[in-house]
């Protein structure tokens, strides 16, 4: 039942800002968030102890479709970053440019988000799956910036056609089903475990594309950097923060477990897709100039070595993977928060036209360059235990995509510490003179997110924790229909 | 009998209040009349009543009735202020039952003449009402048209029942259907068969047989437009669907190719034309091809779930459309055209017309979590269960040419600013129907079976 609270309570609140004044609407829309967050908070002390008060399984539709949510330490980590991320990105969005509509989107959002880590139902999964699209259509398509007509439009049809051919083959699984078919995630696993290996390699494909697409894999990226330097960055926070876990989400939980012989034929190749995906990001993101433009590459980068950790199947693939969606997240929000920040006093995101604002602005210095670190993975901060046990995972699978892999961790350094130097060091430039220091808002983000860079990177131990039994049923659900 | 009696009455009766100084009460009486019609039918329901061998008011024939009704009661708030600004308004009512009328004779046959009379009732007014705006001359070109057009179609109703009569020797689809396993040769059928498809298929706007929509659509008043893809769509789908999932399921193999072509035809040629569409009336009736395609489908999959997917799909695009033209005519009555540039920065003006309007263009394009995306779900499951995966798919395909055209308008509305000023504004009746219809859809996408398993 807290599950369906913490699905239902954004919707509320998504209703209670459409008739917030627009003077309130941001710390409204704050209260809110945390709310959520308490709600959560309750939900996380009913994990280990009563793990059924947090699952519901109620018919919903005659046809096999279960209104079925639950929480087992994978969706936990997945609810702890939307929840987490939600106040932090309505506090970096409080700058007097958006309207208590765009909360109520934002909320609506985060229903659809939660929903989509909780379904334990292919057609409710389904459901909230395109909910997540609307909202942040709309925030883009009302907020963002040049061409965004354009823009949204190609990001929203190159999803909805991803989300269409997953959708076809979710289908051809429920048809397997016996009886009168089901689509609880349990039936799913059997009828997809038992079609032969040719069916398992077509629906590997048609849900692999819906995933890659959104998080997005190498081919399929071609939406995301328009989309994301387009976007308001609260709407860019939200996709590449949030949004984008739903396909590595997506990937451990109704994918691999659901037709392991697919995997096993096709798991290699999309792996090899994921990893050209990383060098290739990379690559581009030390050639931009736009400061944006080379978050959303590096962002390519990092979620293909998250997704090429997943497709190992392996503990230490997996876990990796999962706590570098946790850090990713956060680091990313963190640092399009710095491109907004950026954006706003100099005009512009031209990395080569600023310089020296470590001298003028020594706050924002220090905390840009925490989250950045983590970025990078240096040990002791929060990206640096994902990557590890990313890269170990790989290795374990294959030396030479580890070695390729492994490559971001070296161009990820250098794209990022070239980036901090020509904004932050450096001699002052006219347009970089009177920039301000950080005010208490957005100290309070960066500040946030900082602490959370360090605290996770030191003891990342409880997230481990939390993951590992999770994590081993699943492996274990799915080496069984290997045997097979 | 009773729900016949209560709309051909009630039609008589608004056309009378005119001569007895009794106008006020024709709006009244048209509501009551509907609702009387939708209670009959609730109270028959499961009755299965015969009306002399000519009309069974089975529960299709009475959920679709209800249907009709509902649609009807749903189109008279939103047209009410239309009707109110013309100096003869009794008239239009009346027709509007009288077509009623025949819509519902048009779900209930159980007799070939019974079908063609309900058709040539429902024409017959749809003929004088796309034209009930004299002064205007494309209103004139789309009255014309449709006449024109609507009696060849007839045309070729009359000789494919002429055809089979001839050869299974009876009008009543009821022995029809039990001779037609016996028949020794059955060449004529085929060719009947085959006039009857082409018949409907004009009555019901699909490719090859829908060149009549876009002008009559555009060019006919919009509320009567919206009229027309509305109740006269249902009933039309309703009588197809009665008439070959009910009385020739035995020889389904002659008219199923035939109806695989239509669906094609439709879906392609509806959802690529309407890509190229500039006018919002024109678009919404190229997009209305289209839905005849996904509608005909729910007919291609000839089974006991055919009737609840058809009865489900045709609602949920009635509620949309009545929402769409609902805005179309305001827009078009505040800026005198319906281009997809008038809806400029309506959200920014009116954002519950905006936000309405997104919700049913939403819903029309499938997308979760509307109404409009549980009727495509059921139509292709039905169909992909018997196998037709081929047909699914480009059906799918279709429907994301769809999303492109319906969001032209979106993306008009959002982000757009608009250049010429004047407040597009909803009375208080307008704006209930629009919250109304709006949550309807959205309520019907989360619980389907509201509508879906009553037949």
């Amino acid at each position: 039942m807290i599950t369906v609270a913490l699905i239902f309570f954004p919707l509320v609140a998504a209703f209670v800002m459409l008739f917030i004044k627009r003077q309130q609407a941001e710390l409204t829309a704050f209260y809110l968030a945390l709310a959520e967050l308490g709600l959560f908070g309750y939900a996380a002390t009913q994990l280990s102890s009563n793990p059924t008060a947090l699952s519901l399984d109620v018919n919903w539709l005659p046809f096999g479709a279960h209104f079925a949510v639950s929480m087992d330490g994978i969706s936990f980590l997945m609810v702890l970053l939307t929840t987490l991320l939600m106040p932090l990105i309505i506090t970096a969005s409080s700058s007097g440019y958006y309207s208590n509509r765009f909360y109520a989107l934002v909320f609506l959002m985060q229903m659809a988000l939660v929903g989509v880590f909780t379904a334990m139902d292919g057609f409710l999964f389904y459901i909230f799956w395109e909910l997540a699209l609307i909202p942040i259509y709309f925030i883009c398509l009302m907020w963002g910036g040049e061409h965004r007509g354009r823009i949204t439009f190609k990001f929203f049809v190159y999803t909805l056609a991803g989300s269409l051919v997953m959708l076809a083959g979710l289908l051809f699984v429920y048809l397997q089903t016996p009886g009168d078919h089901s689509f609880l995630i349990k039936d799913l696993y059997t009828a997809g475990q038992n079609m032969s290996d040719e069916q398992q390699g077509w629906v590997f494909w048609a849900i692999f594309i819906a995933f890659a697409i959104k998080m997005p894999v190498f081919p399929f990226h071609t939406w995301q950097p328009d989309t994301y330097v387009t976007a308001p960055t609260a709407g860019t926070m939200l996709l590449s923060g949030i949004m984008l876990k739903m396909g590595t989400y997506g990937l451990l939980r109704w994918l691999m477990p659901l037709v392991p012989m697919g995997w096993k034929m096709w798991g290699n190749t999309a792996m090899i897709l994921a990893i050209i995906g990383i060098v290739y990001a990379s690559l581009i993101a030390i050639s931009q100039k736009d400061y944006k433009r080379l978050i959303a590459y590096s962002s390519i980068a990092h979620v293909g070595l998250i997704a090429a950790g997943l497709l190992t199947m392996r503990t230490e693939g997996i876990t990796g993977g999962l706590i570098q969606m946790v850090a990713h997240g956060i680091n990313v929000v963190g640092l399009f928060f710095v491109a907004e920040i950026l954006m706003e006093r100099t005009k512009t995101h031209d990395i080569t036209a600023m310089g020296g604002i470590r001298g003028v602005a020594p706050k924002f210095a220090l905390l840009f360059l925490i989250t950045l670190l983590g970025s990078v993975a240096l040990p002791l901060t929060n990206g640096f235990v994902g990557e590890f046990l990313l890269i170990n995972g790989i290795y374990q699978h294959n030396f030479w995509m580890a070695a390729v892999a492994g490559l971001t961790v070296i161009l990820g350094a250098v794209y990022m510490l070239r980036s901090y130097q020509s904004v932050m060091l450096g001699e002052t430039k006219q347009l970089t003179e009177g920039f301000k220091d950080l005010d208490t808002n957005e100290t309070t983000v960066l500040l946030t997110v900082s602490v959370l860079v360090i605290v996770l990177g030191v003891f990342p131990k409880p997230l481990l924790d939390i993951v590992a039994p999770a994590v081993e049923e699943l492996l274990q659900v799915f080496q069984s229909g290997l045997i097979k | 009998m009773k729900e016949l009696l209560t709309l051909s009455l009630t039609g008589i009766f608004t056309m009378l209040a005119d001569m007895f100084n009794l106008r006020k009460l024709v709006f009244p009486l048209a509501l009551l009349g509907l609702a009387m019609t939708i209670s009959w039918s609730v109270y028959d329901w499961n009755l299965s009543q015969r009306i002399w061998g000519m009309m069974q008011m089975d529960n299709f024939a009475l959920g679709f009735t209800i249907a009709l009704s509902s649609i009807a009661l749903l189109w008279l708030l939103m047209s009410e202020e239309y009707f109110s600004t013309m100096k003869a308004i009794t008239d239009r009512y009346s027709l509007m039952f009288f077509a009623l009328t025949g819509g519902l004779v048009m779900v209930s046959y159980t007799n070939m003449v019974m079908l063609f009379l309900g058709i040539e009732i429902l024409s017959v007014s749809l003929y004088v009402l796309a034209g009930s705006n004299k002064t205007d001359l494309s209103s004139n070109e789309s009255a014309f048209k449709y006449f024109l057009m609507g009696s060849f179609a007839s045309g070729f109703l009359l000789f494919g029942i002429a055809l089979i009569y001839g050869i299974t020797g009876s009008f009543n689809l009821l022995e029809i259907r039990a001779s037609l396993g016996k028949l020794p040769d059955t060449s004529l059928l085929n060719v009947g068969m085959i006039m009857l498809i082409i018949g409907m298929g004009f009555k019901i706007g699909a490719a090859p047989f829908h060149f009549w929509t876009p002008d009559v659509y555009q060019g006919a008043p919009t509320p009567i437009t919206a009229f027309m893809a509305t109740a006269v769509k249902t009933a039309a789908v309703a009588a197809m669907c009665r008439l070959f999932v009910s009385y020739f399921p035995l020889v389904s193999g002659v008219w199923l190719d035939i109806f695989a072509v239509l669906i094609i035809m439709s879906l392609l040629l509806g959802n690529i034309i309407a890509v190229m569409q500039h006018d919002a009336k024109r678009l919404l009736a190229f997009s209305s091809i289209s839905h005849a395609g996904y509608m005909m489908m729910t007919i291609f999959s000839v089974d006991s779930e055919s009737n609840n997917s058809l009865l489900f799909y045709t609602v949920v695009y009635a509620i949309g459309s009545i929402a769409a033209f609902m805005v179309v005519y305001l827009i078009q009555k505040n800026k005198g055209t319906a281009s997809i540039s008038a809806f400029n920065g309506l959200a920014k003006k009116s954002p519950l017309l905006a936000i309405s309007m997104t919700v049913a263009l939403l819903s029309m394009a499938g997308i979760p979590p509307l109404a409009g995306f549980m009727a495509k779900y059921y139509v292709f499951v039905n169909v992909l269960q018997d196998g037709y995966l081929s047909m699914v798919l480009f059906a799918i395909a279709m429907s994301l040419v769809g999303v492109y055209y319906y969001f032209k308008i979106i993306i008009a509305m959002f982000l757009h600013e608009d250049t010429e000023g004047g407040e597009v504004k909803a009375d208080a009746l307008q704006t209930l129907l629009l919250i109304i219809v709006s949550a309807a859809l959205l309520l019907l996408g989360v619980l389907p079976n509201l509508v879906y398993n009553l037949l």
